[in-house]
């Protein structure tokens, strides 16, 4: 078999292969990240698959997922790296006798000074060094997929300190140097919009927005989700759940809870849509009281598909 | 193809897309990625690199649609065509084409004119004219109208004939330049008329607006709105160097053997201000009204809590009513309720203090309160009641008067405003957007950032 990502088409077959029903839009957009090596940020409402994506690309290529979650407060020492400060006490204590000899055989202050700067060297290399997710993904001998999500939760600060990460793939350690990816990781971005992001970081990402999906992609996603749904149940369902989104609600259900219905119809032997079983699983659907009660006198009508 | 990327990068930025230098870069690296065979795909892959925001994607998909739509339609007027002359390699000849019905060379020999013109430099829809005859002009139409007179004066009918087809055909082309013209003034002008409407728009005064422009002003309102909500909601902390926080930097030691490495400082989180609104509705205000509380309600994000009352002869509170999505129908609830009676200043600042004070025993007018109060001042000879807008201003953060009248009129005849101003941090005239987003900048800049 070719390799998948030769091809926008492939990506798609691939991206099905383990579970995910993309649209032209989403493999184009995998397949540009991964030819002109930029990051995707990828948004869109909550439950869209946006990071599904990332997981699911990553067991496409055979690559590591590393995720880092961000949120207010985030900053370099959980993100990037930090000191094993506790090796380091460690090793000071037990080689304090080794130090101290080496020490009184030096013949005068100067090359003691020396001694003791090459140590303090030592203590601050790659062995000291405790990995987090982005110089994980950096040093991943094979490339990784690095998937950052929701950006928009974390500080601006942290932010303008992702673009160097994001635009050189390197990182910049000041006792040690700057450390470049061997292979550039593919790297997702995901925001939910709880800000507008920095233009800085727009620019150096592609863009992609996973809309809510049309009836027949989302009858194949339920039908890659959740097999056991008969074709049947699985058309009324999508098409209630369509109809739900053209109402007035303060959450509209998107994909994942699609699937979550589909999943408890199977579990409560549902064959089709009955009023009395959608009203026992709409809570599975919407998620705000005000929702539930604006819908639950409709539901007759939904089902029937007639306004 | 790398001129024609150009020029759709140029048509983009004229629906105000932002396309900096680095982004036309990775849009030819991309465009060099998937070819320019597949539409869809070259669609799919501009797209992620370009557009960068949800409502961009809709623009840049009509854009590219109404860009690349011209390609085709050479195939759709006649079928596939058979071979495509190079127009600019030979020299074009208007009438053969015209009689031989070649539509594939005349659209060419279009293009290739309209580049020599500069049809792409189009900014107004007023040049739409100009700009066709020059098209037709450069494609021969002058030697094309003195043969058709030739041959009208011709003595045989078959001349005669040619004539009269060579005329149908230059009907033809003059519908096809125009169209042609009209698509690249979509293309390229829609955004600057649309913009240079809005300047104009922007300095209209609020209280002369006609009903027509009342839409276009609404989304400029929330543009702005949404202009300066993204730049103050962006600064919400300081980070306050000065005082230690022990607590952090004790667990923060905990790491390095209960020696504190790292040194914590306190950070304070800016308060959001809480804005009060009065409004006139009354007949002479009442548009600019509507304005102000639009512009206020949208900007939900950077306000913690927004109380608007309206006043005439006295005051109510119309939160309800702004709590609902659709304010610019609120605004004629509003009218309805207190609108278009003369006003009493006097008896609308007690009713406001009164409400105010009942509802959380005065907590809602305090020291972080900011008050703007949007009226021409004029109480109608009523008592001006001074006590309460000194009692107002003591008690909030600033109170800021926004007056449409200029303010050589304030003080004249039945207005108070010269006593009321007394009272306020600002009096300003204001009467147009502009006005209204100056004002609301400098009421964020003082009370969001400082």
């Amino acid at each position: 078999m070719a390799e998948p990502s030769a091809s926008v088409e492939g990506l798609i077959a691939g991206l099905a292969d383990v579970g995910y029903i993309a649209s032209g839009r989403i493999a184009t957009a995998l397949y540009m990240a991964l030819h002109l090596q930029k990051p995707i940020l990828v948004e869109g409402s909550a439950g869209v698959g946006k990071t599904e994506l990332a997981v699911c690309a990553a067991a496409l290529l055979g690559l590591p997922l590393i995720r880092l979650q961000c949120y207010e407060g985030l900053d370099e020492s959980k993100a990037l790296y930090e000191w094993k400060y506790g090796k380091q006490l460690l090793y000071t204590q037990v080689l304090k006798d080794h130090m101290g000899r080496g020490l009184a055989e030096a013949p005068d202050m100067e090359s003691a000074m020396a001694a003791l700067h090459g140590a303090g060297d030592l203590f601050f290399s790659e062995p000291f060094l405790e990995a987090r997710p982005l110089l994980a993904a950096l040093r991943a001998p094979g490339g990784a997929v690095l998937l950052i999500d929701e950006i928009d939760k974390s500080d601006e600060a942290f932010e303008a300190f992702l673009l160097e990460t994001l635009s050189a793939y390197q990182v910049s350690i000041p006792e040690i140097g700057v450390i470049k990816a061997t292979v550039p990781p593919v790297v997702f971005l995901t925001s939910n919009n709880v800000r507008d992001l920095g233009d800085a970081l727009k620019r150096r990402c592609l863009h992609l927005h996973i809309p809510l999906p049309d009836q027949a992609l989302e009858e194949r996603i339920v039908a890659a989700r959740v097999p056991g749904v008969e074709a049947a149940l699985r058309g009324q369902l999508v098409a209630f759940v369509q109809a739900l989104r053209g109402m007035d609600l303060r959450k509209l259900p998107s994909i994942s809870e699609t699937v979550d219905w589909a999943r408890a119809l199977i579990l409560l032997h549902a064959r089709a849509l009955e009023p009395q079983v959608v009203r026992e699983t709409l809570n599975v659907l919407l998620k705000f009281e005000a929702d539930i009660a604006a819908v639950e006198p409709r539901i007759g009508e939904l089902i029937s598909g007639r306004p | 193809m790398q001129h024609a990327l150009e020029d759709f990068l140029r048509a983009l930025r004229a629906q105000e897309i932002a396309i900096s230098p680095a982004e036309a870069i990775d849009a030819h690296r991309a465009a060099a990625q998937v070819g320019f065979a597949d539409r869809t795909l070259l669609r799919d892959s501009l797209c992620v690199t370009l557009a960068k925001t949800a409502p961009e994607v809709g623009r840049f998909e009509a854009c590219f649609d109404l860009f690349f739509s011209r390609s085709r339609r050479g195939q759709t007027d006649r079928g596939a065509p058979e071979e495509v002359g190079d127009p600019s390699a030979e020299a074009f000849d208007l009438e053969a084409s015209l009689e031989t019905g070649d539509a594939a060379a005349l659209a060419a020999a279009m293009e290739v004119s309209a580049a020599r013109v500069g049809a792409s430099d189009i900014r107004l829809g007023s040049q739409r004219n100009l700009l066709t005859r020059r098209l037709l002009d450069d494609m021969g139409l002058r030697t094309l109208d003195a043969r058709i007179a030739s041959a009208r004066a011709a003595d045989d009918a078959a001349t005669r004939a040619l004539a009269e087809r060579l005329t149908r055909g230059r009907a033809d082309l003059f519908d096809q330049a125009s169209a042609f013209v009209a698509r690249q003034a979509r293309l390229f002008a829609g955004e600057s008329g649309r913009r240079m409407r809005e300047q104009i728009l922007g300095r209209q005064r609020l209280t002369a607006v006609e009903p027509e422009d009342v839409a276009a002003m609404s989304a400029l309102v929330r543009r702005m709105a949404h202009r300066l909500a993204t730049k103050y909601a962006r600064t919400q902390r300081r980070a306050g160097k000065g005082r230690l926080d022990l607590r952090r930097t004790l667990r923060r030691g905990l790491a390095h053997g209960g020696i504190p490495f790292e040194i914590m400082w306190k950070s304070r989180k800016l308060e959001k201000p809480k804005i009060m609104v009065l409004c006139d509705v009354s007949r002479s205000v009442a548009s600019a009204a509507q304005f102000l509380l639009l512009f206020l309600h949208s900007l939900n994000d950077v306000v913690e809590s927004l109380d608007a009352y309206a006043f005439s002869d006295h005051a109510v509170c119309v939160n309800d009513l702004l709590n609902d999505e659709r304010v610019e129908d609120a605004t004629a609830l509003i009218l309805d309720r207190v609108g278009f009676r003369s006003t009493d200043y006097g008896r609308a600042l007690a009713d406001v203090m009164a409400q105010s004070d009942a509802n959380r025993g005065g907590a809602r007018l305090d020291r972080r309160t900011t008050v703007i109060i949007l009226g021409d001042g004029r109480a109608n000879h009523a008592e001006p009641r001074l006590d309460l807008m000194r009692a107002m201003s003591q008690r909030a953060r600033a109170v800021i008067w926004l007056n449409p009248e200029p303010a050589t009129y304030w003080g004249q005849g039945d207005s108070k405003m010269d006593a009321y101003a007394r009272f306020c941090a600002v009096a300003k005239t204001c009467n147009c957007l502009d006005d209204l987003e100056r004002v609301i900048a400098d009421v964020l800049r003082t009370y969001v950032k400082s």
